[in-house]
């Protein structure tokens, strides 16, 4: 018999969390903290969602998404998990942009920023200090329809060299495009603007570790290998009810269900149509997913150095900035991320991490044949653009390996593959979920705003508010009528 | 509970947050968010810890009676005392 992951868990517990992205290891974190009993249920054989690595032989390690957060990660950090993880993230300096249209070195705030945009840029100072202001003032509630590529014709006509420093950074982090609504370009700008750009200092793998000792010392019930394939509903009074989850064939109750699974996963897949009313599941239906990365990893040959060619390098050849053109097949968009030995202290390895913006439809298309030979193209093109900044980098290679859209949804299950949650309308649908189906609440990249490390971690704690808020009362009429 | 009590008792919560800012000179008429440096996360912090340390519930709609902490201490006394 096949080994039994879910074997000495409980028949009951306050809150089953589905999936150990960071939202979802962040909500099971706060809710233990407020002494729930807490069930956190990961299908892959690693926790941390996104936010994961990969080890090969020959001692590499490859980050997928540490390649830089605003610095508000520092706090968070801070307050819901420890001191400890957040005096371990510190800045990268070297932010560069290499394209058609500049060729700049930055440190990624708001009064580099600045600089560059007046002297560089030659735009008016009062026009810079008007965007920056009118952005942080952006309010989430303010019923705004511009557009981010509307916005920016406002404050920079005609720029859109302007528009490509402002816009790529963010498009690379999010999947944001030019057609997204102003706010959230506000929002995620701001964040990333305020004093640069950060990394935790020891490696995805170790902040996991250390999140993972956090979650088991506040009490949390961890299970790897564990896929929820059902939430389970009951009609109690009149309405429907979350009563828990069924997970790897097993049922589990519980008063509610915190999923990290991705939005669209979560209502239609895991909670089912039939749990909610149609105009609720159009709404779903209609919202959309974000794109989706490939990427590239180069693991250099132990006791080959690189030269300092900076953290985190945008380069394109394309002439302006295009939303398509970022997420085509045959983009020469490319973030490089450079991991020297300072990564990982008391190491002495390098690694090449090139993330590039992708399609899951492009992907999915391709027949296996096809699907290799895309992904050997990625590989020799990326290897082709980092020589003309390391020239002798190529013999410096000694693993290389890419993966796409599909990797992604393989690992995460993720709806379409998305990097980067859904586009804004999700976060309504997310919000509202407990409304429609008591007991059930979602935290994970959604809306733009509530993705990367940052916004999902952020997102796991008001939810979890929320989740610690419903229990909270229905003990006082539990204790009330006893 | 007096609301100098009530006051101390949100001090004690946002100490415990923010544990860099110096809390010793907090002007009690004037906003925190103009006085420290609190985001709409660290209110968020104060209204669960509110629950967790005193069972008092904060709902979303009256978020804005903890701007400052005068007007916390006019919104919680009376809170605290229905507890008591
Ligand atoms: C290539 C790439 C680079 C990125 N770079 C950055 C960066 O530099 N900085 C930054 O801030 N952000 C970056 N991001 C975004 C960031 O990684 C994500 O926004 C964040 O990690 C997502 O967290 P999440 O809580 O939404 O959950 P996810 O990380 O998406 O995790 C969801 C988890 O749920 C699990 N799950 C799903 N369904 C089930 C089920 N039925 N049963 C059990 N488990 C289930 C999945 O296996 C997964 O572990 C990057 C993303 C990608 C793809």
């Amino acid at each position: 018999m096949a080994y039994d992951w879910l074997k000495g868990i409980e028949d009951h517990y306050d809150i089953v969390v589905i999936g150990s992205g960071l939202g979802g290891m962040t909500g099971a974190n706060v809710l233990a903290k407020c002494g729930h009993k807490v069930l956190l249920l990961e299908h892959h054989y690693q926790l941390g969602g996104l936010a994961t690595w990969f080890t090969r032989k020959g001692g590499h390690i490859f980050d997928i998404s540490l390649h830089g957060f605003p610095i508000g990660m520092i706090k968070s950090c801070r307050k819901y998990w420890s001191k400890d993880i957040a005096d371990s993230i510190v800045q990268l300096k070297g932010v560069r942009f290499i394209n058609p249209q500049f060729s700049i070195d930055t440190t990624f705030d708001r009064e580099d920023f600045t600089r560059l945009l007046v002297e560089k840029f030659r735009v008016a100072a009062e026009t810079v200090e008007r965007f920056f202001t009118d952005l942080r003032a952006m309010n989430f509630y303010d019923n705004n329809q511009e557009t981010t590529g509307q916005m920016f014709e406002r404050y920079f006509p005609g720029r859109d060299d302007v528009q490509r420093l402002l816009m790529e950074p963010i498009a690379y982090a999010n999947g944001s495009t030019l057609d997204d609504p102003a706010i959230t370009f506000g929002i995620v700008f701001s964040n990333f603007m305020s004093k640069g750009v950060y990394t935790f200092q020891g490696g995805s793998d170790v902040l996991i570790r250390k999140m993972t000792a956090e979650l088991k010392a506040n009490g949390v019930e961890i299970r790897k290998h564990v896929g929820v394939e059902k939430i389970l509903t009951e009609e109690r009074d009149g309405a429907r009810h979350v009563t828990g989850v069924v997970a790897n064939g097993r049922a589990i109750r519980c008063e509610a269900v915190l999923s990290n699974a991705n939005i669209k996963n979560t209502i239609l897949r895991l909670a089912g149509e039939e749990s909610f009313t149609p105009e609720f599941v159009a709404e779903t239906k209609a919202v959309r997913v974000n794109s989706s990365s490939c990427q590239v990893y180069l693991g250099i040959r132990k006791g080959e150095p690189l030269p300092h060619i900076g953290d985190l390098v945008f380069t394109s050849d394309e002439p302006v900035f295009s939303s398509e053109k970022l997420v085509d097949l045959h983009t020469t968009s490319r973030t490089f991320s450079l991991y020297y030995p300072d990564t990982r202290p008391g190491s002495d390895r390098y690694t090449v991490v090139v993330s590039i913006n992708a399609k899951y439809a492009d992907w999915n298309a391709l027949t296996p044949e096809q699907y290799d030979a895309e992904k050997q193209r990625l590989i020799s093109e990326s290897i082709a653009a980092l020589e003309k900044h390391i020239p002798d980098i190529r013999g410096k290679i000694e693993w290389m390996e890419a993966a796409t859209p599909r990797t992604i949804e393989r690992y995460t299950r993720h709806w379409a593959g998305t990097s980067f949650g859904t586009k804004f309308e999700g976060l309504k649908v997310s919000m509202d979920l407990p409304k429609q189906l008591p007991g059930l609440y979602h935290a994970g990249s959604v809306g733009i705003i509530m993705s990367g490390w940052l916004g999902t971690i952020n997102y796991g704690v008001i939810v979890a508010n929320q989740i610690d808020k419903a229990l909270a009362a229905k003990k006082r009429t539990a204790m009330a009528s006893a | 509970m007096t609301k100098d009590d009530c006051k101390k008792l949100v001090i004690d919560i946002i100490s415990d947050i923010a544990p860099d800012e110096d809390l010793s000179a907090i002007k009690p008429e004037i906003r925190l968010r103009d006085q420290l440096q609190l985001d709409s996360m660290d209110f968020l912090d104060i209204v669960m810890e509110l629950r967790k340390r005193h069972g008092i519930e904060v709902p979303e709609a009256d978020y804005s009676h903890l701007a400052s902490l005068e007007s916390c201490a006019e919104y919680l006394t009376p809170k605290f005392a229905a507890k008591a």
